[in-house]
């Protein structure tokens, strides 16, 4: 048992990781579409193994259950939003960056 | 099931989850609610959402055969997003960012709206891809890279699967 706590910490700072990094994706990647790659998907890996490692920490009481479905919402909310907002961009006739473009 | 049988297997699941949210928790520092009153509430908020969504989720024949063949698909799919994730935060890190966005274009052999929205979700769930338009069978995606498009429009592993989960097409295998 002295493990579990080891592996949710393992489990809580990878996701901050990806949390970061979809942070500074967003500052350095070059336009819209692009940035929506960052803001929306590493923040859903992210989220939910921060609510593995939650659960992992305190097993087996009626909070695992509510966060298990946290995490479930936020992999079903998380696309539809992020997709809802490319394709307003899309429709306004936004054109995406290209590497040949520069 | 018929449809009738449905609608009250829904409405038992979300009064289900009204109670499990609900319920006192054995530790005095979370007290829950969970009286008369608040029963009575989620039983009325239950009917009212069953009633508003009677054809929207869960319907059509089948479903529990497609609900036991999401969960395979539905682990597959959690995987595929860690190593994808691994790579974008690779692509984001590295000092000269190799990416090169595209937009790509394909058709889809299915008509089920619950299959297109599964497998748009999919899409824009799995870093690197980002569903921006789906326009009854065809899918506009913008990509990061081309090495992210290419499993969609060559492999087409997760159309493939999706097909399997929903029984669209004659499309059948083990896997």
């Amino acid at each position: 048992m002295e493990s579990l706590p080891i592996v949710s910490a393992i489990l809580v700072f990878g996701g901050t990781f990806f949390m970061v990094v979809g942070s500074i994706g967003l500052i350095r990647l070059p336009d819209f579409y692009a940035r929506l790659h960052a803001a929306g998907k590493p923040d859903t890996l992210g989220e939910i193994l921060i609510v593995l490692g939650l659960i992992l920490y305190d097993p087996f009481s009626l909070i695992t259950v509510k966060l298990f479905f946290l995490s479930f919402f936020i992999l079903v909310a998380n696309p539809t939003a992020t997709h809802a907002v490319a394709m307003a961009a899309y429709k306004r006739g936004l054109v995406p960056w290209r590497r040949d473009q520069e | 099931m018929n449809r009738r049988n449905i609608l009250i297997f829904k409405f038992f699941i979300l009064f289900a989850f009204w109670v499990l949210l609900s319920l006192w928790v054995l530790d005095p520092n979370y007290p829950g609610k969970f009286d008369a009153l608040h029963i009575v509430k989620g039983l009325i908020a239950s009917i009212i959402v069953v009633y508003l969504l009677r054809d929207l989720i869960l319907h059509g024949e089948k479903i529990h055969i497609k609900f036991l063949r999401a969960i395979p698909y539905v682990v597959w799919e959690l995987w595929q997003i860690v190593l994808a994730n691994i790579d974008v935060a690779y692509r984001v890190l590295h000092p000269k960012m190799p990416i090169n966005p595209l937009i790509v274009e394909f058709y889809v052999p299915y008509k089920g709206d619950m299959t297109k929205t599964w497998l748009a979700n999919s899409i824009t769930l799995t870093p690197g891809t980002i569903t921006i338009l789906v326009d009854d069978q065809r899918f506009i995606v913008h990509a990061l890279d081309k090495s992210f498009a290419d499993p969609l429009l060559i492999d087409q592993t997760m159309q493939k699967k999706l097909m399997h989960v929903f029984m669209e097409g004659d499309y059948d295998s083990s896997s």
